[in-house]
């Protein structure tokens, strides 16, 4: 699916990134722990509900473009920059992980593992 | 190539600045895309320890045909047992280490897995350094 479906779907806010919005997308990763995401050797998208720079670093580090922020957290402007930088797309919603996961999982995301 | 940088105590907001320096220079080299995950992650897991665990420290990296090397080393309190500190899921992270999205006891692991040589030294009320290489 693409990320512009995925905004739909979750009700979200697109933070940056407008441009990559018809990309398409296979698979998604949740977590809130940084030193689990540096284990993937995949680069699905980011759903997560921690919000601060090193989320942007960490996604740098594993070469991640696409992030899903949760529990209405919304990125600051440092995170933003960083992420331009980065050529990546930023996108919030005021779901839970658990009800963000759901929807996406069903509308066929896949899991890595 | 010779690159050093200077990793501040308690700078969460610039850990993995040294890292990202890194990724940019080994991309223009050319190196395969998935070694420089691996240099970066590493390198990024052992920044982020100078920076949580010690009181800050230097980066240096050497880049020569096939070979990168890097030192993370710090002032710090060391570590008194470093068979049990590179054990997963050992941590003794401070509650600030965890909101950054770190603290679950995976660094060392994580470096482990991804150099083809680690080598961590210590000395307790002294400081730490954890030196690693990857051939590519
Ligand atoms: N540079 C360091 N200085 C002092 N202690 C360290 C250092 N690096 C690691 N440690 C110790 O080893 C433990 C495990 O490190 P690590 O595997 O990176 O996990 P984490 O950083 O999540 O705690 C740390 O919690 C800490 O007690
Ligand atoms: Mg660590």
């Amino acid at each position: 699916m693409t990320l512009r479906e995925i905004v739909g779907l979750l009700d979200a806010t697109v933070c940056t990134g407008e441009a990559h919005l018809d990309t398409e997308v296979q698979s998604a990763f949740a977590s809130d722990l940084m030193s689990d995401v540096l284990t993937l050797k995949d680069t699905p998208i980011l759903i997560t509900g921690l919000c601060n720079i090193q989320t942007i670093r960490t996604c740098d580090m594993a070469c991640l473009q696409f992030v899903v922020f949760v529990r209405n957290k919304k990125p600051s402007a440092d995170m933003i920059e960083l992420a331009e930088e980065n050529d990546m797309v930023l996108i919030a919603c005021e779901y839970s992980m658990f009800k963000t996961c759901g929807l996406l999982f069903e509308a066929g995301l896949y899991p890595l593992f | 190539m010779h690159q050093e940088y200077t990793v501040i105590e308690g700078d969460f907001v610039n850990a993995g600045a040294a890292s990202s320096s890194v990724k940019k220079t080994l991309k223009q080299l050319n190196v395969n895309p998935q070694v420089v995950k691996r240099v970066v992650v590493a390198l990024y897991e052992a920044e982020v320890n100078a920076i949580a665990h010690a009181y800050g420290g230097k980066v240096t990296v050497d880049i020569d045909a096939g070979k990168i090397r890097m030192v993370v080393a710090d002032k710090g309190p060391g570590i008194p047992d470093i068979a049990l500190a590179m054990q997963e899921g050992y941590s003794t992270a401070r509650p600030e280490v965890r909101d950054m999205g770190f603290g679950a006891g995976m660094g060392l692991p994580n470096m482990q897995k991804n150099v083809d040589r680690l080598n961590v030294t210590s000395e307790v009320g002294v400081g730490t350094t954890v030196e690693m290489e990857v051939n590519f």
